[in-house]
């Protein structure tokens, strides 16, 4: 235990430098188009997100958040970079591994190919809504107990994925789990193990 | 590399009027942006103006009548799997659905969205072809109802204008009680783009096929409708069909090449494996 912490530690001292980095690009990118008039499309009507976007509530795990969106933010970036909840992951960055999954309005998206202004006023799950305190969510927990992530770069992806499935279906078939899954691609090759702790949750018994 | 981000601007419409006012200025639509956030990821998309149409009702819903049942274009692969009259009456759709992309990505995906991009290897297409289907489109001056048969004029080209959208996709409700056949074959199950796919509808009787409906993807710069294999099919005794022939005749009517996924060779092949596997469960449902 004491050395996990160490190195989540560490790691969320290489996340704020590399955050840090981010926002260098991102103040260039403002830069730019700073010359368009911000009001223009925002004017009469606030259903209009015009060029440089307009403030938005984001419903994120219950926790409500103000934040201005350039239009063509993905609500992976926002997650990552603008609420700085890490957890979320971006591996392809384009709808193909399934390592960004989160879930809008009780239904699993891609968050690189999602954009933020779409999931305005949503209710929106990451992996960081989970846990109560200390207190894993018993698919976290199953994950753990059976043993079902290697290099974890998948897992945040992959457990919100399950987690819509059991959202929808309490007692899934394992043909059920797996099709959940499909699109979440493991490099590590964890699925035997992630199958096991859906099934566990779901009361089966991994089948 | 990703876009140059300066150079994109996006306008969410509150309207189909008003998102039909701005296509008028030559922004472009994005539905759900699993094609378009692709092209953006890798830098291909072209910079410009776009329009978010995703929020807009008009262009949102299944609505069944007596004749038809009519799909919103902004309908998802997800809502398509569970709509009940199209899982009892349009099964390739739902088939189709099922094997489009993994559940994040039917979450997003729109109907219309497979439609426009008129990509010759998507997976809704064949389905849509051999169920008859047309397309309403709209734009800020009028309307018009194209043959989804006739819509796809070459390699992603189309009939629809650039300050076109489409609204809706209407089926006519006349396949209840024939047998519909799906196959989509790829690399794997989720998440592939497919090498080649397959939709067909008969409707039979013990003596000879009545009418039969054949459509493929990834063998053609467009999607297509199998005439010819389909009337060499029709109005003949089973004794009298030779399902070599058949094949032959598909093979006149296929235009399959090499391209990143496949080779003509296999596309060939399985095109014929397909038309057989559809007639072999014909007359399998015949001697029942
Ligand atoms: C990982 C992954 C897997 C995929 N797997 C499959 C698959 O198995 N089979 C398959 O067929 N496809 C697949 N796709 C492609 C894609 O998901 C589908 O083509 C989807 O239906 C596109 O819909 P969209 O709403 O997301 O389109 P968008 O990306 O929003 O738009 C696509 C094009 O259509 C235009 N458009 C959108 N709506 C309209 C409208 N109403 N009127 C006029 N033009 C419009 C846009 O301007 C754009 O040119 C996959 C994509 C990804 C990322
Ligand atoms: S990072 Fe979004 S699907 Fe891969
Ligand atoms: S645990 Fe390493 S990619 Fe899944």
């Amino acid at each position: 235990m004491e050395e996990k912490k160490n190195l989540s530690q560490k790691e969320i001292s290489r996340r704020s430098f590399l955050k840090g980095a981010g926002i260098a690009s991102v103040g260039a990118v403002i830069a730019t188009t700073a010359s368009v008039d911000i009001k223009a499309d925002t004017k009469n009507d606030s259903d209009v997100i015009g060029k440089n976007g307009i403030s938005c509530e984001f419903d994120v795990n219950g926790k409500k958040y103000a934040q201005k969106v350039p239009p063509r933010t993905t609500l992976a970036e926002l997650l990552r970079e603008d609420l700085n909840l890490t957890g979320t992951k971006v591996v392809c960055d384009r709808g193909a591994c399934g390592a960004c999954t989160v879930i809008v309005d009780g239904k699993s998206v891609c968050s690189c190919m999602t954009l933020a202004i779409d999931s305005a006023g949503k209710k929106i799950e990451t992996i960081e809504g989970l846990a109560n305190g200390d207190e894993l969510h018993p698919l976290q927990e199953a994950f753990v107990n059976h043993d079902a992530l290697q290099c974890g770069f998948c897992t945040p992806g992959m457990v919100m994925s399950c987690k819509n499935l059991l959202d929808h279906n309490a007692q899934p078939t394992l043909p059920e789990v797996r099709k959940a899954v499909s699109g979440n691609l493991c490099r590590c090759g964890t699925y035997p193990h992630v199958f096991k702790a859906v099934m566990d949750v779901s009361g089966k018994k991994g089948e | 590399m990703r876009a140059y981000l300066p150079k994109y601007n996006l306008t969410t419409a509150k309207s189909l009027e008003h998102a039909l006012q701005m296509m008028n200025d030559s922004k472009r639509p994005i539905a759900g942006g699993t094609d378009l956030m692709v092209l953006f990821d890798m830098g291909n998309l072209p910079p410009g103006d776009y329009v978010n149409i995703h929020r807009i009702p008009d262009l949102q819903g299944i609505e069944v009548n007596d004749d038809y049942v009519e799909i919103g274009a902004l309908t998802t692969y997800s809502q398509l799997r569970q709509h009940e009259i199209i899982q009892q009456e349009f099964p390739c759709i739902c088939e189709a659905a099922k094997v489009t992309g993994g559940v994040a990505i039917q979450n997003r995906g729109t109907i219309g969205g497979n439609i426009a991009n008129a990509s010759p290897a998507a997976d809704t297409p064949p389905a849509l072809l051999v169920y008859d289907a047309d397309l309403k489109i709209v734009s800020a001056t009028g309307e018009k109802i194209v043959a989804y048969e006739n819509f796809h004029t070459g390699y992603k080209q189309m009939q629809l204008a650039k300050n076109e959208l489409i609204q809706r996709i209407r089926l006519p409700r006349k396949n209840k009680h024939n047998l519909h056949y799906y196959r989509k074959v790829g690399t794997r199950k989720a998440q592939a783009i497919s090498k080649l796919c397959m939709a067909g509808v008969a409707n039979f009787t013990p003596e000879k096929i009545v009418q039969i409906k054949i459509a493929l993807a990834s063998v053609a710069p467009t999607v297509i409708r199998c005439k010819k294999t389909e009337a060499y099919f029709c109005e003949k005794q089973y004794a009298q069909i030779d399902i070599c022939e058949a094949k032959r005749i598909l093979q006149t009517e296929i235009a399959a090449i090499d391209d990143l996924r496949s080779t003509k060779e296999y596309r060939i092949q399985v095109a014929c494996n397909l038309i057989q596997e559809f007639f072999d469960l014909i007359t399998e449902e015949n001697n029942e």
